[in-house]
């Protein structure tokens, strides 16, 4: 029996992991609402700063004064125009359909929280490491305000959310990439970040699913971004010698230092389909070679005929597919356990 | 700009051999051969204060020492293994079990060449995937067999081609990053070079890592880079300058180790002093990492890479 208070607690931390996944899935698509203010017109920069920054405090649920009475609101727009066919379609068939365009099929973009809602049983959602930021480590000039830009525009603190919580049941750690930051890039604090949830996995003998998307190296960091690369693959080497199952899902688009480090090192590899996934770009490769790629290359379907991915997952499947797979892995961890067990008893 | 410095001096050199081709000319010219020798040291005493960008292009000086070079001066019984033994030789990876200071050990690196003709056999030291799996292949025999590995590290990069996509370059790189992590022999890697990106990275998962003055490491090539960042790659020396790529900054950022003394002008200028000096700091590494058990070896790499 939960004690009222733990359920109490356990609602509105489920009320907060709610609401962020809500804004996730609104993403760009949307009008903000900024009541009229007295003065607007004395400096209108100026108020489109306190803008953007008061949206940003109220989607980090911050209860930071802006110096203004009323946060703007988020009034998402009922329609969602698709960025590949520029068909329209209500918002409500986008959501059915898993945001991927009702009309073309085309994959959009899940943000980090909204992803986690759709694979997690509800309520079981708990964030670690939320207080790791981007920090500037060359001193790179402008890249401090670029980061606040980034922080204003998508809410979160790094492009790397990870969480502990169950599928059907079964604990694990996630950990999900958001391209919407930086293009998912490589910092010192993602590298960090990935790092602690994978030795955490390791700690508590949990099994690890990351979702991959990333444009690389964040180049602002320099070497710092390069050698995260090494203490993610050496982090989960550790783990995967201590027995730990590694889910490594690739989403659009995986590339760069994320797909020569952990991404590819799944146990098991899953992939979106029509991700693109690949360790230089094709506009590289094309400069290279000087020849036109061909149609379909690094993409899901292209590396699953390669031999590199074990499926390629569609989004309403996703949920069913982990579960198969986790409790394959459960069933087989319990019978190793008793198979030990055994030896030892005779 | 230190090109044109060098340009003048190799110029300089090459008439002082012209004019000591023989013994009896050397002696006929033995005054004109000091002056030019002079006038060499005196452009050489400009290059004590070099800029990122001045640093970058000795790093890519073609006559600067090759890992051949290096297995050449500072080991003995070279014995060249070839092949990842899965499908195909990369020689843009180029390494076997050779001797140092009469230890068996395994050594391996990117190797460049110097002609066009070697350039394009060694595909201008940028590695396929193939290359990295036969590097794996001599770390983890090197593993079986206790030997210390010694890599040598100078690569604008991994090839970025449509093959080595369909072969999995990531997946080789994060493969050797990942088995490097838990290897339990003692990993030095010489950055001798430039040292680019995952294609650096991938050979160079080191309990030390040794950089000569003069040497690069950085996450992409300043072209890159500023191509990236800028849209605009003809801005690389800019980039040079705020990648912090050098061996005193990679030093400060706790990436490399030990520094290792280069003459003026750069290690083509007199190759014999950089061996040198490179084997003292060598041997000091390796003898420093032969002190520690085989767990502690692993232990301290890990954690080097952990603190980062």
């Amino acid at each position: 029996m939960k004690s009222p208070i733990k359920k109490v607690y356990e609602l509105y931390k489920n009320r907060a992991f709610e609401k962020k996944a809500r804004e996730d899935m609104i993403g760009h698509a949307g009008v903000h609402f900024t009541w009229p203010l007295a003065g607007k017109n004395a400096d209108a920069e100026k108020t489109e700063k306190a803008e953007t920054k008061a949206k940003a405090d109220a989607k980090a649920d911050g209860e930071k004064s802006t110096g203004r009475s009323l946060p703007a609101v988020m009034i998402p727009s009922s329609f969602i125009t698709c960025r590949s066919c520029g068909r329209r379609a209500l918002r409500r068939r986008w959501e059915e359909n898993y945001f991927i365009c009702p009309t073309c099929g085309k994959y959009a973009p899940l943000g980090g929280y909204y992803r986690l809602k759709l694979i997690l049983d509800p309520g079981s959602f708990e964030e670690l490491d939320s207080d790791i930021s981007a920090d500037d480590p060359l001193g790179f000039p402008g890249y401090k305000e670029k980061i606040e830009k980034q922080e204003e525009k998508t809410g979160l603190s790094e492009s790397v959310i990870s969480a502990v919580g169950t599928i059907e049941g079964i604990r694990l750690v996630t950990v999900v990439l958001d391209s919407r930051f930086f293009m998912g890039s490589m910092s010192r604090a993602v590298g960090e970040k990935v790092t602690r949830a994978v030795e955490y996995a390791d700690a508590h003998h949990l099994p690890l699913l990351i979702f991959s998307a990333s444009g690389g190296a964040r180049m602002q960091e320099g070497i710092y971004s390069l050698m995260q690369m090494a203490k993610t693959s050496a982090a989960i080497e550790t783990f995967s010698e201590h027995g730990g199952l590694y889910i490594s899902f690739l989403t659009h688009p995986t590339t760069g230092g994320v797909t020569a480090s952990f991404a590819t090192l799944g146990d098991i590899t899953l992939a979106e389909p029509g991700a693109l996934i690949g360790f230089a770009g094709p506009r590289v490769i094309e400069q290279t070679i000087n020849r036109k790629l061909p149609k379909g290359f690094q993409r899901a379907e292209y590396l699953e005929n390669h031999g590199f991915v074990d499926r390629i997952v569609k989004r309403s499947e996703m949920r069913d597919v982990l579960t198969d797979i986790l409790k394959l892995h459960v069933d087989s961890a319990v019978q190793r356990t008793t198979a030990t067990a055994g030896e030892v008893n005779a | 700009m230190i090109k044109d410095i060098i340009e003048q001096t190799e110029a300089l050199e090459q008439r002082i051999h012209t004019l000591s081709l023989t013994p009896e000319e050397v002696e006929a010219n033995a005054e004109e051969i000091r002056r030019l020798d002079q006038e060499r040291t005196q452009l050489l005493a400009q290059c004590a204060d070099l800029s990122a960008a001045d640093r970058v292009y000795l790093a890519r000086h073609p006559k600067r020492p090759h890992i051949d070079d290096f297995i050449e001066h500072l080991f003995t019984d070279f014995f060249e293994q070839k092949g990842d033994h899965l499908y195909d030789e990369d020689a843009s990876i180029y390494g076997g079990i050779a001797r140092y200071k009469g230890m068996p050990v395994t050594v391996l690196g990117h190797r460049k060449g110097r002609t066009m003709e070697e350039n394009i056999r060694f595909n201008f030291g940028m590695p396929r995937p193939e290359g990295y799996r036969k590097a794996l292949r001599l770390m983890e025999q090197a593993e079986k067999f206790g030997r210390p590995i010694i890599t040598f590290i100078d690569t604008p990069g991994a090839y970025p081609g449509m093959e080595a996509e369909e072969h999995g370059q990531g997946e080789a790189i994060a493969r050797n990053l990942a088995a490097m992590s838990s290897l339990h022999v003692p990993v030095i890697a010489v950055v001798t070079g430039e040292g680019n990106s995952g294609g650096a990275l991938a050979i160079s998962v080191a309990n030390q890592i040794l950089m000569l003055e003069n040497a690069v490491y950085s996450v992409l090539s300043p072209e890159g880079f500023a191509s990236i960042l800028w849209k605009d790659a003809s801005r690389h020396e800019e980039a040079c300058e705020v990648m912090k790529l050098t061996a005193r900054d990679l030093r400060e950022a706790g990436v490399a180790d030990h520094l290792i003394p280069e003459p003026l002008g750069g290690a083509q200028t007199d190759p014999e002093r950089l061996y040198a000096s490179l084997d003292i700091v060598l041997e000091k590494s390796l003898n420093d990492l032969l002190k520690l058990s085989p767990e502690e070896v692993r232990k301290q790499r890990q954690e080097k890479y952990r603190n980062i």
